[in-house]
């Protein structure tokens, strides 16, 4: 086979893996809009906080350090002890089911029938503040995330398929951790159309994206449905802010990766988990082998600007995107 | 009704006597934002030196140094707003530790007549003082960092690069463009094949551009990078097993926290450096009169550090071309005019350093009227992991003139005839 083509095989399995970590991201925007209709801009900032937590927790800082020792002219940094991993993801976890009832008690609670630019700008608030928030609890140094996930390329893929191509291949070059993040997604979204499908909270989740009103009159509270939602987002936002912040520290930028999501959830549609990993797929691969055919001819870099292309090309078609539900309404 | 007459006019002659004067500097600083973890540390160094010269030697020839710090959020339309909202206050010179806003501040500090020193970064032909007036970018700039970084591949291959593949990774940005002329004058030179590769704003995703890297080979890989984009990129370097001997960075992708995220991978990764690094005498008195007295900038955790090192290095030479201004003109208050004229005149020995506590910290370099881009000469330096420590690798390195000068004078020249400028120093 031909070293370019292999090549461009090797592009696309690795656009399969950025996707994955893409529709990551996206998963927590479709979980809120799916449940209250709101665009919650703060998702990316939801990904750094969780993933400062998950540091701070880890290596034993202490909360606030800086302002504690600025106002009481201590000098304390650390606790002193370190946490293992899994207990410092479940005490994040519930850092962020406690952040979850904090938003819904001061900010959601308050907004409810709001025009959904309203809640729009509310997420945008939210995002602000949490960022400022966690940079005041945690710092704003660039912190080493390490949760024993595999970095760098799997060496046993590269000998195996090195024999495919000719003296300039080189092997395919898959990193493991992109393969944990697939797998994490996959065992993710399985679990998520579990739990809607055949939980009671699912379901009840369930019948609130349908219809508010009718899940109200049935009892279902939706004060309750938007801590579990906000949750499960919060959990998803952990997951990726594990996932990016392995590769690069975490770090304020982090909560740019939601630039990442934005044209996948305008591919896939706002509205459905299928959608959100469909839509980060494509986007991978689209964005990925256009950079290596088309970039090289017009200076590279081209992915930030082409992912978006890549959706507007599909909304003109599919305005809903590819899985979102076509909303008709009548005069 | 007598005494109230009398309080009020002794009030309004108080309140309209001399101010205290006071030297001011201010800090467009970035604490926040993305790129928060390099602008951190440059501003503690910034900002601590002159606390020390106010504690240690009660001011800059007795008058008290006054810094003000703006947040710019490295967002070059806030680093203007920052300008405007302080310039008013007496400013005496800017550092904006950005090539955006310096951009964008050029042709105000020449409008208002305030020194702009951009350390490193920046505009590169604004080393040519016969037309940028208020513009200074001593003691290196982006072309000689390129130049130097050549000149230490081309020393390590036995003077030869003929047969040598080169690749750029370059930040998508003004910065990042900045050193692409250069490369390519230098290849033509040294018969290298150069590749260039860019990385968009932020640079969290570059497994195109590491795949690219892969499947060409290059020799060497330079970095022009800042922020996520150098962190992303050694752990990328580190994924496809680049050899991090061969990966160098410039003195914007060099500090600490650009490889500590990739942890034992990074080990071997270089970078270049301007200022050098180790412990310097001046910070056990940046402890004694700064942070022991709780006037430190940060929280103290970032003394000696790269960054901070080079913050302090840009408010050492700030200081240093105060007193020369002071000097010429025999007035300890000092204008930003008279600013400008220390600035000119300033000169860094190995014994005015050693003097001041940062012995070596920089190359010696003068500045004239003509030349406001010093000597442009800088190190390499390779990361130990192990230690955590930065090594030098080599004394400073003289970049190559010869490539160089005929750049500055061609691009500032251009600049002079789009904006009818006068050349001065004739």
């Amino acid at each position: 086979m031909p070293d370019q083509l292999l090549y461009g095989i090797e592009v696309m399995i690795n656009g399969l893996m950025a996707g994955v970590l893409y529709a990551l991201v996206a998963l927590g925007f479709v979980l809120i809009f799916k449940a209250s209709g709101i665009f919650n801009y703060a998702q990316g900032v939801l990904a750094l906080f969780a993933a400062l937590t998950l540091v701070g927790l880890q290596q034993g800082q202490v909360p606030f350090a800086h302002l504690i020792n600025a106002i009481f002219g201590t000098e304390i940094h650390h606790f002193g002890w370190e946490l293992p991993a899994i207990v410092a993801i479940v005490l994040t976890m519930g850092v962020m089911v406690l952040l979850a009832i904090v938003i819904e008690k001061f900010i959601l609670k308050h907004l409810v029938n709001q025009e959904p630019i309203i809640l729009f700008m509310a997420t945008i608030g939210l995002a602000y503040f949490l960022e400022g928030f966690g940079d005041i609890m945690w710092g704003s140094d660039i912190k080493t995330l390490d949760v024993g996930l595999p970095q760098g390329g799997s060496i046993w893929i590269e000998e195996k398929t090195a024999a495919l191509g000719g003296d300039g291949f080189y092997g395919f070059f898959i990193d493991r951790l992109d393969i944990v993040a697939a797998l994490v997604a996959a065992l993710l979204v399985i679990s998520l159309t579990l739990f809607s499908q055949f939980s009671k909270q699912g379901r009840a989740l369930r019948a609130v994206a349908d219809d508010h009103q009718a899940a109200l009159s049935v009892g279902i509270s939706l004060r309750f449905i938007w801590v579990l939602v906000w949750s499960i987002a919060g959990f998803v936002a952990l997951v990726a802010g594990i996932m990016w912040g392995a590769k690069s520290g975490v770090q304020f930028s982090l909560s740019l990766i939601a630039l990442k999501a934005l044209p996948v959830l305008m591919l896939g549609g706002f509205t459905s988990i299928p959608g959100a990993i469909v839509g980060g797929l494509i986007i991978g691969v689209g964005e990925k082998l256009f950079e290596f055919t088309i970039g090289p001819m017009v200076g590279g870099a081209t992915e930030n600007w082409f992912a978006y292309v890549l959706a507007l090309v599909f909304l003109v078609f599919r305005p809903q995107g590819l899985f979102g539900e076509k909303i008709i309404e009548r005069v | 009704m007598r005494l109230r007459l009398a309080t009020f006019a002794l009030t309004a002659l108080i309140a309209a006597g001399p101010a205290m004067a006071e030297l001011v500097f201010p800090d467009l600083s970035y604490r926040t934002g993305p790129y928060a973890a390099g602008g951190t540390p440059f501003s503690d160094g910034y900002q601590d030196y002159f606390s020390l010269v106010n504690e240690r030697d009660g001011g800059i020839g007795g008058v008290k140094a006054r810094v003000i710090e703006c947040e710019t959020g490295y967002n070059t339309e806030k680093g203007v707003e920052c300008y405007e909202a302080t310039k008013g206050e007496g400013a005496l010179i800017y550092q904006p530790l950005s090539t955006g806003i310096t951009y964008q501040l050029i042709p105000k500090v020449s409008a208002d007549e305030i020194p702009l020193h951009t350390m490193g970064y920046g505009r590169t032909s604004a080393a040519n003082g016969e037309v940028f007036e208020w513009v200074f970018n001593y003691p290196a700039n982006y072309w000689d960092a390129a130049s130097v970084a050549i000149k230490y591949l081309s020393d390590e291959n036995g003077g030869d690069l003929s047969d040598k593949k080169i690749t750029l990774l370059y930040h998508n940005s003004a910065y990042g463009k900045e050193p692409i002329r250069t490369l390519e004058e230098l290849a033509d030179k040294h018969g290298y094949e150069l590749t260039t590769i860019a990385v968009d704003h932020p640079g969290q995703e570059q497994k195109s551009q590491w795949l690219q890297i892969r499947r060409e080979r290059p020799d060497y890989v330079l970095m022009w990078g800042w922020g996520v984009m150098n962190q992303v990129a050694v752990q990328e370097a580190a994924n496809i097993r680049f050899p991090m001997e061969n990966f160098i960075g410039n003195w914007w992708a060099g500090a600490e926290h650009d490889v500590t995220p990739a942890g034992a991978a990074a080990d071997g990764y270089k970078s270049l450096n301007m200022n050098r690094i180790g412990d310097l005498p001046v910070f056990d008195d940046i402890k004694t009169y700064v942070h022991d007295k709780g006037m430190a900038a940060g929280d103290g955790s970032n003394v000696g550090k790269v960054l901070y090192t080079r913050g302090m290095y840009a408010a050492v030479l700030a200081v240093e071309a105060a007193k020369t201004a002071q000097e010429i003109h025999g007035t300890p208050d000092i204008t930003a005019a008279m600013m400008r004229d220390g600035m000119e005149a300033l000169e860094m020995t190995a014994a005015k350093m050693e003097a001041l506590g940062v012995p070596g910290i920089g190359p010696e370099f003068s500045v004239s009227c003509a030349d406001h881009g010093g000597s442009g000469q800088g190190i390499v330096q390779q990361w130990d992991a192990d230690a955590g420590k930065w090594v030098a690798l080599t004394d400073y390195i003289q970049p190559d003139s010869e490539v160089i000068a005929p750049l500055v004078e061609e691009d500032s020249m251009a600049y002079a005839s789009e904006n009818n400028i006068d050349l001065r120093c004739q």
